[in-house]
Formats: C-alpha cells, sequence, structure tokens
C-alpha cells in the first residue's frame, strides 16, 4: 500500500493507483474532461491537475500514480487558479449555445463549469474551435466540430477501441480538430455509425442524428404507425429517462409508445426468436453441405459495415439472414400489410433502437422492395426518451400494457440478443434440441457470457462439437476475423457485435460506462429468466408464421424476405 | 577577446568530416576503445565524475540520465540522438553534425556500452536534409573501418545507428514527441512518466541526448571525467556552444567554457552591427528570454542563468539592435509557438495564440492595463499546468519582456488610449 495526503486527508491505495482515484476514495471530487473511465490516460486536457507539495508544476491527477508520502492539495488557491484559467479557455472556444444544445444536461463540460461555480463570461473573446459547418452526411452520427473540446475521447474509442480508424486528430496547435481523412464527410468515411463516438464525447460534439421531427409529422397524416421495439430498449429506456441503470420497463414502455401516438408497438423479440430459426438452419445448413465455415452473425449493421470496409474478402462467411430489424421491417410492409388490408405505403413503420447505425441499416437498397424501404424511420433510445419527456408523460408512475399482436410474443432467447453472446446462447438453445432431438437441460450457457473480449466455447451437439467464438467491439471482431484470414480459426459459428457490451452498449442508449453496463448486463439475463418460453423455436407466434405463410426456415419465401446480400466497401479505403 | 576552448569542435574545420581515417588521426574512437576495456559501469562513473550536464536545454546529469536505463533490465535498448534542432536562432548542432559527424557517433556508441544498448538513431531536423549524405557517408565509413557495426574493435559489443528525419515539428525536440515520431505516430508528447529511460521507443528503454552532450562524450572518457570538471562552472561543468546571431557584427557559433561573461561574448563578437544601439538580447532561443544590455553582466551557466531569471538553454545569443520594437518581436515569436504548439493540452494549444493576440492588441493600440495582469496570469497557467516544455516556456519572451521592458507595454497601451 501507499501512504499519501489528499487535502491533509490520510489514504492508503494500492501501488499504480492513480491521484484522482485515490481522491475518489476520500470522497473528493476533482473535475475531468478528457479522462474516461473506460479509456487510456491521454492528460491533454489539464482541468485535473493537482499540487503536489515540493513539485515545481501542478500534476494531472488522471495520469499519476500515487507515490509514498505524497502531499496533494486538490483545491488550494494555486490550483483553483489555474484550473477555472483553463476552463475560460476552453469555454472561450466553445460553443455558447447550452440552452438548445442536444447534450444540454447531460454535458460534461456544462457540469464541470457549474460544479467550479463559473459563472463570468471569458475574459477572451469567442473563437469556435472549428467554422466547419455542421455535418449532417451520416445517418446516423452529427459531428459538430465548433463543440468539440479536443479531449480526443471520440478518436481512442474509435481507433483504439474499435479500430475503425474514421475519426483522428487533424491540424495542429490552435486549429486541431477532430474529423476524418482527407476531410470527407463523416457519411462517406469509414465511419461504421455505431456511435461509439458519440457515447465517448463529453459536450454535443458528436450526437445521435435525431429524427424524432419526423415521427411527430407523420401523426395525424392517416397513416398507420407500426413500431418495433428492439430488445435492450426495455432495459435502457428508463435508465435514458433518469431511473436506475437496470431497470427494466417493458410494459410502461409500451403504454408510453401507445399514448405518445403509435398505433401498434410490436417486439423485435419476436423477429430475434426468426432469426435464430434461419440463422440456426443455415448454420446447420452449412455444416451438413460443406458451406462456407465459420458462419458469422448478421445483426449487428455496424459490424456488417466493418466487414464489407475491412474484411470484404470474408464476405461469404456472413449469414445472409438480415438483421431481426430488417426481418420484422420484410414482414410488416409484406405479410402483416396483407393480413389487415394495407398498402405498404399506408403503413409508416418505425423501429426503437439502441442502435445509431440500424438508422443507416434501414437506408440501405437490400432492406426494401417496390421502391420503398421497409424501415421509415429508427428511433433510438436517447431520442425515445426525450419524447417521452417531451410528450409530457410521467413515465415512472405508467402503467404497463402489452405489446400488440401477431408479433408481440418474444422468447428469452430472443430478449437476450441485446447482450454479447446472447445470439450465439439463443441459437445453441434451438440448434442444440433441432438437432438431437432432445431437451437441453441447462439452456443458461455460461461458457459464452461474459463481457470478455474474445470468448471461446465448444458445445456438443449431438456427435459433432460445435466450436464457436464470440466478440464485442470491433477491436476484437479484427483478433478474430485476422485468424478467419489467416486459416487459424476452425470455428464453427462466429458472433460479432460491433459495439462493446452488445447492443445494451450500442451508442444510441444514453451514455454510459462499464460501471452501467454491469447493471444493464444482469437486467437482460433477469428478463431472460422472468419470461415463460426461452427457445426460439418454442414461440408460438414464430411457429405460426411458418405454418401460416413462411412454410419452412431458408424456404423461398425465406429467402426472399429475410436473407439478404453484402456489399465489398474496401474501396473506402483508398 | 575572448579565446575559444573546443572540446566539441575540435575537429570542426579542421577535418574531412566523412573521413573516418581524418578522424582516428586525431585520435577518434580512443574515447570508444577505453571505454570498452571498462565495466559499464565505469564509463557511468566516468562521466559521473565530469558532472556533464545536458546540452539541450534543461541541464539533466547525463550519468543519472544513463544509470536509469543502465538499471533497467530489458532485451533492447535505444541511444537516441536528438539531432531535431529546432530552436531559432540555434545552429550550435549543426555545425557539429556536418563538421565532425564522428564525434556524435562515437558519444553514442559510448553511451549505448554503457547502458546496453545496441542500436542508435540520429533523429536530424527535417530542415537539414544537406547533413543526411553526410551523415549516411561518414556511417558507412566508420563501419567499414569497424569502428561500428558487429563486434566493434573486437570487443564483443554490437552498435549500429540509423539516421531518421524528423517531419519538420519543433515539438518532436521534446523526447516523448520524437520517439513518437520515429514510430511513425503524430510527433505528439505525451505524459510522464513513464520516462523514456524506462519505457520509450518502442516501449523499451531509451536515453535520448542533445548532440553537443553526445559528442563530449569521447573526450571525457579518454581524458578522465577530472580534466572535464575542471573546465568551465563549478556545478555546470565543461563548455558550451555558443550561436551568436542577430545583428551582430561578427556571427558565429563558438565554444567557450561554461559561465563566460555574456557581456565579454558581445564585445568579442563586436557588438551590435552598423553603428547602431542595443536594444535588448534574446537568450537561449525562442522560449528563452528578453534581456535589456543593462542585465548583461551575466555568467553564462545554467544555474545562474536561471538565477538570474534568464536562460541559457541551446545557448543562443541573440543581438537586437534598436531599429525594432520589443513588441513586435514578441508578437513575431508568439506567432512562431502558434504554429509549433501540437494542440494536444490545453494551456498550451489556446495559451500561446490568446498571448499572441493579445501583445498583437497591444501593438495596435487596442490594448488595456487589465491585458498585462492577464498575461501574467495565463503565464503561470501555461508554465504550471502544460504537458510538456514546449507550453511550459514558450511564454518566457512575453513575460521577460513585460517585465524588462515594461515601459514598451505601458506606452503602446497608452498610445493606443489616447487615439
Amino acid at each position: 500500500m501507499i501512504h499519501l495526503t489528499i487535502d491533509g486527508l490520510p489514504v492508503a491505495v494500492a501501488e499504480g493507483t492513480t491521484v484522482l482515484q485515490a481522491a475518489q476514495q476520500l470522497g473528493i471530487s476533482i473535475p475531468t474532461l478528457c479522462h474516461h473511465p473506460d479509456q487510456a490516460v491521454k492528460a491533454n486536457c489539464r482541468i485535473c491537475v493537482v499540487e503536489n507539495e515540493g513539485q515545481a508544476t501542478l500534476i494531472p491527477s488522471c495520469a499519476s500514480p500515487v507515490v509514498e508520502g505524497m502531499k496533494i492539495f486538490t483545491h488550494s488557491p494555486k490550483v483553483r487558479k489555474v484550473r477555472r484559467h483553463i476552463l475560460e479557455l476552453i469555454l472561450a472556444r466553445h460553443a455558447q449555445d447550452c440552452l438548445h444544445c442536444k447534450r444540454s444536461g447531460s454535458c460534461e463540460l456544462q457540469k464541470v463549469s457549474e460544479d467550479m461555480h463559473f459563472v463570468d463570461p471569458p475574459r477572451y473573446p469567442y473563437h469556435p474551435r472549428s467554422n466547419e459547418l455542421d455535418d449532417y452526411s451520416s445517418p446516423s452520427i452529427v459531428r459538430t466540430a465548433s463543440k468539440c473540446i479536443a479531449c480526443g475521447r471520440c478518436e481512442y474509442v474509435c481507433s483504439d477501441i474499435q479500430e475503425v480508424h474514421a475519426i483522428a486528430k487533424t491540424n495542429r496547435g490552435f486549429d486541431v480538430n477532430f474529423g476524418t481523412a482527407y476531410n470527407r464527410s463523416l457519411g462517406d468515411s469509414v465511419c461504421i455509425n455505431c456511435g461509439q463516438c458519440v457515447q465517448a464525447c463529453p459536450t454535443g460534439a458528436l450526437t445521435i442524428r435525431d429524427d424524432t421531427e419526423r415521427f411527430w409529422s407523420t401523426i395525424g397524416t392517416g397513416k398507420l404507425i407500426v413500431a418495433q421495439v428492439a430488445p435492450s430498449v426495455r432495459i435502457n429506456i428508463a435508465e435514458a429517462i433518469g431511473e436506475d441503470p437496470g431497470t427494466i420497463s417493458t410494459g410502461r414502455l409500451v403504454t408510453a409508445m401507445k399514448r405518445i401516438g403509435f398505433d401498434l408497438v410490436f417486439d423485435t423479440n419476436f423477429s430475434a426468436d426468426l432469426t435464430i430459426m434461419e440463422e440456426g438452419t443455415e448454420l446447420l445448413g452449412r455444416l451438413q453441405n460443406g458451406g462456407t465455415l465459420p458462419m458469422v452473425t448478421s445483426c449487428s449493421p455496424g459490424w456488417i459495415k466493418f466487414c464489407e470496409t475491412y474484411y470484404a474478402d470474408l464476405l461469404p462467411n456472413l449469414s445472409t439472414c438480415k438483421s431481426p430489424q430488417g426481418m420484422f421491417g420484410a414482414l410488416i410492409k409484406t405479410y402483416y400489410a396483407d393480413k389487415i388490408g394495407k398498402k405498404p405505403d399506408e403503413i409508416f413503420s418505425v423501429s426503437i433502437m439502441p442502435c445509431t447505425a440500424k438508422k443507416y441499416e434501414a437506408t440501405r437498397p437490400e432492406l426494401g422492395r417496390d421502391g420503398y424501404q421497409d424501415v421509415d424511420l429508427v428511433i433510438t433510445v436517447q431520442e425515445l426518451a426525450r419524447m417521452i419527456r417531451s410528450a409530457g408523460i410521467d413515465f415512472k408512475n405508467l402503467p404497463e400494457s402489452d405489446f400488440d399482436q401477431p408479433f408481440g410474443l418474444g422468447s428469452g432467447a430472443g430478449t437476450i440478443f441485446g447482450v454479447t453472446g446472447g445470439v450465439m446462447e439463443a441459437a445453441l438453445r434451438t440448434v442444440y434440441e433441432v438437432v438431437t432431438g432432445q431437451t437441453l437441460e441447462n439452456i443458461e450457457l455460461e461458457a459464452v457470457r461474459g463481457y470478455e473480449g474474445v470468448k471461446e466455447a465448444t458445445i456438443q451437439v449431438g456427435d459433432l462439437p460445435v466450436k464457436v467464438a464470440i466478440a464485442h467491439g470491433l477491436g476484437n471482431a479484427r483478433k478474430l476475423m485476422d485468424a478467419v484470414r489467416e486459416g487459424k480459426a476452425d470455428y464453427h459459428f462466429i458472433e460479432i457485435m460491433a459495439c462493446p457490451g452488445g447492443c445494451i452498449g450500442g451508442g444510441g442508449n444514453s451514455i454510459k460506462d462499464w460501471k452501467k453496463m454491469g447493471d444493464r448486463y444482469d437486467a437482460i439475463y433477469r428478463e431472460d429468466r422472468r419470461l415463460p418460453v426461452r427457445k426460439s423455436h418454442e414461440n408460438k407466434e414464430v411457429q405460426e408464421l411458418y405454418k401460416e405463410f413462411l412454410g419452412e426456415p431458408n424456404g423461398h419465401r425465406s429467402h426472399e424476405l429475410l436473407h439478404t446480400v453484402y456489399t465489398d466497401r474496401s474501396v473506402l479505403l483508398r | 577577446m575572448l579565446q575559444e576552448t573546443r572540446i566539441v569542435l575540435r575537429n570542426v574545420g579542421k577535418i574531412d568530416p566523412v573521413s573516418i581515417e581524418d578522424y582516428r588521426a586525431n585520435g577518434g574512437y580512443e574515447g570508444l576503445k577505453k571505454a570498452l576495456s571498462m565495466s559499464n559501469d565505469a564509463v557511468i562513473g566516468e562521466i559521473r565524475t565530469s558532472a556533464l550536464r545536458g546540452r539541450g536545454g534543461a541541464g539533466f546529469p547525463t550519468w543519472k540520465k544513463l544509470s536509469i536505463s543502465a538499471g533497467v533490465d530489458a532485451d533492447q535498448k535505444y541511444i537516441i540522438c536528438n539531432a531535431d534542432e529546432g530552436e531559432p536562432g540555434t545552429n550550435k548542432d549543426r555545425v557539429v553534425l556536418s563538421g565532425d559527424p564522428n564525434s556524435i557517433f562515437e558519444g553514442m556508441a559510448i553511451a549505448g556500452y554503457a547502458i546496453g544498448a545496441t542500436k542508435g538513431f540520429i533523429y536530424l531536423r527535417y530542415e537539414y536534409p544537406y547533413i543526411f549524405p553526410i551523415l549516411e557517408t561518414a556511417l558507412e565509413n566508420a563501419r567499414r573501418a569497424g569502428c561500428l557495426g558487429k563486434d566493434i574493435f573486437g570487443s564483443g559489443f554490437d552498435f549500429d545507428i540509423t539516421v531518421v528525419s524528423g517531419g519538420g515539428a519543433y515539438v518532436c525536440g521534446e523526447e516523448t514527441a520524437l520517439i513518437a515520431s520515429i514510430e511513425g505516430k503524430r510527433g505528439e508528447p505525451r505524459f510522464k512518466p513513464p520516462y523514456p529511460g524506462v519505457e520509450g521507443l518502442y516501449g523499451k528503454p531509451t536515453v535520448v541526448n542533445n548532440v553537443e552532450t553526445l559528442a563530449n562524450l569521447p573526450c571525457i572518457i579518454e581524458q578522465g571525467g577530472a580534466w572535464f570538471s575542471k573546465i568551465g562552472a563549478p556545478n555546470c561543468t565543461g563548455t558550451k556552444i555558443f550561436t551568436v546571431c542577430g545583428n551582430v557584427t561578427r556571427p558565429g557559433v563558438v565554444e567557450y567554457p561554461m559561465g563566460t561573461n555574456l557581456k565579454e561574448i558581445v564585445e568579442t563578437h563586436g557588438g551590435v552591427s552598423d553603428g547602431r544601439g542595443l536594444l535588448g538580447l534574446m537568450l537561449g532561443g525562442q522560449s528563452g528570454n528578453l534581456i535589456n544590455p543593462s542585465q548583461m553582466d551575466l555568467q553564462m551557466d545554467i544555474d545562474t542563468c536561471r538565477a538570474a531569471n534568464a536562460t541559457l538553454g541551446t545557448g543562443t545569443v541573440m543581438l537586437i539592435d534598436d531599429y525594432n520594437e520589443i513588441l513586435d518581436i514578441v508578437e513575431n515569436i508568439m506567432g512562431f509557438f502558434i504554429e509549433e504548439s501540437c494542440g494536444k493540452c490545453t494551456p498550451c494549444r489556446e495559451g500561446n495564440i490568446r498571448m499572441h493576440e493579445i501583445i498583437h492588441n497591444i501593438n495596435t493600440g487596442n490594448g488595456r492595463l487589465e491585458d498585462l495582469d492577464l498575461l501574467e496570469e495565463l503565464a503561470e497557467t501555461m508554465k504550471l499546468a502544460s504537458l510538456c516544455a514546449l507550453g511550459q516556456n514558450s511564454f518566457y519572451p512575453v513575460i521577460t519582456s513585460l517585465h524588462n521592458f515594461r515601459d514598451d507595454y505601458l506606452k503602446a497601451i497608452e498610445r493606443g488610449q489616447r487615439v
């Protein structure tokens, strides 16, 4: 243990602890901006400087390891003066429009200013970080360079965690900015729309593209507004409105959406189960007929664009199944429209998603036919939370409602699509029983659970030991895909989720860190255990759909509606 | 008239820079030979006795730097020669690099032997492209003569050197930025610890030393640390290469003992030319100090300068004649730092341009008296909170001129208010 005093209070902490962490243990809060609990030390914003007795300069507490006998002062007059000056320098470069900023209320810069009681205008004239116009080129993410404080958190997550390398530091000195290669717009860059930069950004410089107005303007047009709600939304929506992370609010969510103006609210868990039927069958087909292996999941649209860009040579490994959003979208405007006697253009199909990349996915030409898109609008958790608040709904005290029929039933297997390893577990629950004809005794497959970056397991399915691997976060996906490319991986089935943690860590949720992710993780498995049906093939509504309309998994109609093709996008790397 | 004491510049102008024969005929590689007959510890001990301090500006004891890396267990260690001489007005390293490269190679090999490094890099300033072939040829000749490469002088010690070109960034003179640049990354400094001596180039223990520091080592080993320690000032031994420049009658790169009086240096070089008066002097490079002529009676060594609120820095002495305005000079210098701040940390990125902005306002008649307090406060913030030496020093021309030429500031503000 290392012994030191902070503001006169003695504390003993483990070697390698930073001064910032030691102060937190004492209940002393030091403001930070470039520091992020999930990222490596950058030490560039300097707002967290503290005084170390005997040292001429101040030290950044986020980066400085504790040393035996240190005497730290976190709020001495010297520290206070310098820290406020640094804040003043930052504020004099930052857009001055807090009142109508998307991050107002959740902005870290705003909080730091407020905590430091910074109420006078900066003594320096305002020079925006950049005079670039806001970049609306991406269907998912809006870049507002004038709100950037050059902390570098977006670059870290994009390049070091996701390894997408869409955003990096450009220019030097006063003109430093964070942008794309060759100053391309985000929409034309290698950006895969995962939105992890939005999650990392402390200010409103990177935000989710707000599409809520398109919803409000559809109300009263006579169109039937049909929604599907992704598995993880029921875990994350309450948190986004201000309740504790991990609060499950399925019933209240449905009620709120009805009150806002959705005519029908369906459950994407249903199409997750459908995905398992299709994907599981595809996997068995590939295993039996010598198809391309390992087969890789295709639920995560950020991952799909990543694969199309960086691993275009491995596109045959991708499952041809559309994502649950894609399958649902196709069914609503074909099968369901026929069933209720409506034309596709009389239906406005909305997805509620934890994911910014779903906005991009919905624009893909493969997800539509006859000149219309299957999904008209994708609303993220953050946007839905704002819609609920702006509609004056007291979410906490809402009564519960059930999803609408006929797509309102989802299994526990469909629910766990929302977490890394979940698609794999759901698939194995079904594949095992279909192949062996026996009941899977313990359906909670611990081997494929957890937040480890890359997981591997071998599951005995009848005579065949099925080798599987799971990666979440694209930096981890690279490790697996490189091994596949080099022929060093003998897996049968790989699950990849673009976002660290899977959908519950998606870019469309409220701002996260790994601590909150723990609560979300527990909640999603809690929800799985609560549900009466926990295997996709036991979902009665799915069985009904095959009987009534689709015929059999991977059959003719399935291929027409539920499967897709991919595009080589490696040209983006030139 | 001062006479030069040439240790680092011993061969410059006398020998063919690329000729290994010339260098050896003048006692070259005798220091390395002697070092190879000693233990690593003894080599560091000899450097300790010499009390040599780094010549890049910070003045850190050289032996200490070496012994930190020597004490780390690693499969690979590196010696880097910092030849990114970016300080405007400083030309001392250029003269050594182009005039006697073997003295640097030999110094690097000695340092390499001392810490157990087999690989060296010379990080050459981007603006010195003509030196590249000189270094390459000299290296090839030294290798052919067995002075570098495998099993040097049959000792079993391997050491070779690669020349790397910088990209033109001033900040890459900072050791962690320099290392990032060699690694192919954006040239930006990083937080220390870990220090390069423990975790440097490619994560391996790395000693980064200035050209002049390294070129001292052969003589120290050959003639002994005790001999060296008798030259110069008590706590600041040896010689210093000065670049005497600006509007001076006899400009040049010269080597005097540490502690030589500034006034004598200026007089030896004939003072200001063209019969003009001396307005002030810029010491130690652009991030150094602007002093006025009344402060000229000054011993030029690291500690005396520091105590007198002046800087020895890189040893630059720039004379400014009275045809100039101090505020023009300061504005110009701050313009340089706006260009050269890497933009990583807030105080340096935002501070330099705000200083420039305020100076420009004052200089164009838009200044206010409270600006002077703001400059002081901003300088304090930059000094205390910047990430690297660039931001921790770039305000010195502003602050020293504000102290030493305060009347010029007050007059400019007053002039503006009268209009």
